[in-house]
């Protein structure tokens, strides 16, 4: 899959627009994965993950074809979700109530258009707590956790991404992992 | 208690692959006697497999198409910006030639004035040099942008740029050129054309190179 993205990353930067829709179909799962778990908030996710995309195809020659694409445009991508992280009212979470509903908060947003079987709402129900508890994490540790265990990049590749020394990386990884360890031990 | 810290470090290592194998070994050694560490590690490797399982969202329904839509068109200008990025060389090259032409036409714009190299005891009508009879020209004879009519002699070679050698008798018999062209103890060349003119030079400036050298 690596190759053909490259072949079509080599026809985008020739000017082929095209070439970048298939390069999007390959990554906008992730990518809007990601940038929901960072976020809590699917609007805002689809935003920032649009523009992720675009930021790429207007960026497409100051990418370096020796290097792996995704770490790339992970590093677009976390860019703009801390930019936005950053901007936000302290006040804003997932777990906030939203408005004009009876103790609903952003959790049962995200869950809400997943059309699940009745026998899967117990799964449903862990699922949810888990994401919550990662979803409570600092944002440098929850984007660390998700790199490396929902994207499967290396702490090489997390370094890169995140664009800190490789000591910070673990030192992170292993405070999110304690963290969440004693979050979720009881499961 | 130190102990146990130690052994964490060695988890953390361990999940993250980093571990050596006399770490492992003492690792291994403290978890046989210690179940506290035991079930730390377990409940590390159960977060991991944990988080693991949460499941993968998709992207909303045409994502792709909406950042297609939002690409930018390329401009021109743009995508003649991207070519020069993309072949330094041709661009280099380019440049290159477009200096050098423009600097070969404004040499050849000066160039369109009369000019003899050395007009001592020559005469000077309009476009027309002449070497009038019984002067004798000691040394080369360059006209640019003249006629040239020889009815004295030159001693040294000629050479005529942009001009022609006219001859009172052309009009009378063909032979005349060639009995005036005796009258040149030298070369006689004529330079007409732009490329003509550009190899004179060029000839000129390897001359001027071997003859500094000397």
């Amino acid at each position: 899959m690596e190759l053909i993205i490259r072949e079509k990353i080599k026809q985008v930067k020739k000017g082929d627009q095209t070439a970048f829709e298939d390069v999007v179909m390959f990554y906008q799962d992730k990518i809007y994965q990601h940038c929901l778990r960072m976020l809590g908030n699917q609007h805002e996710a689809e935003d920032i993950a649009q523009e992720a995309f675009i930021r790429a195809y207007v960026n497409i020659h100051s990418y370096d074809e020796r290097r792996k694409f995704s770490t790339w445009l992970y590093r677009i991508a976390t860019n703009l979700t801390i930019d936005r992280l950053r901007k936000r009212k302290p006040d804003y979470y997932l777990d906030a109530e939203v408005k004009g509903t009876d103790g609903l908060d952003m959790y049962s947003q995200l869950a809400a258009d997943e059309k699940l079987p009745e026998d899967e709402l117990e799964g449903l129900e862990l699922q949810t707590y888990i994401q919550k508890q990662i979803a409570e994490l600092p944002s440098k540790y929850r984007s660390i956790i998700m790199l490396r265990y929902l994207e499967d990049f290396s702490l090489q590749e997390i370094s890169e991404i995140l664009d800190i020394p490789i000591g910070t990386v673990k030192t992170r990884i292993h405070r999110g992992r304690e963290a969440l360890r004693k979050k979720l031990r009881h499961v | 208690m130190d102990c146990h810290k130690k052994a964490l470090e060695l988890m953390h290592k361990h999940l993250d692959g980093d571990i050596t194998r006399a770490e492992e070994h003492e690792l291994k050694v403290h978890l046989e006697e210690c179940l506290a560490c035991q079930k730390h590690l377990h409940e590390l490797k159960r977060t991991v497999t944990l988080i693991q399982s949460t499941e993968r969202i998709k992207a909303p329904e045409g994502f792709a198409s909406k950042v297609m839509d939002q690409l930018p068109i390329e401009k021109k200008r743009v995508r003649y910006l991207r070519w020069f990025k993309m072949h330094p060389v041709l661009t280099a090259a380019a440049i290159f030639f477009i200096f050098m032409l423009t600097g070969l036409f404004s040499v050849w714009e000066k160039d369109t004035q009369l000019m003899v190299s050395n007009p001592e005891n020559l005469i000077v009508k309009g476009d027309l040099v002449i070497v009038p009879e019984g002067v004798t020209v000691d040394g080369d004879l360059v006209v640019q942008n003249g006629n040239l009519r020889i009815d004295g002699t030159v001693d040294g070679n000629v050479t005529l740029i942009n001009g022609k050698l006219v001859d009172e008798t052309d009009v009378l018999d063909s032979d005349g050129l060639m009995a005036s062209v005796g009258a040149v103890n030298g070369e006689l060349k004529e330079v007409d054309a732009v490329f003509e003119w550009v190899w004179y030079h060029i000839q000129n400036l390897v001359k001027g190179v071997f003859a500094f050298g000397d």
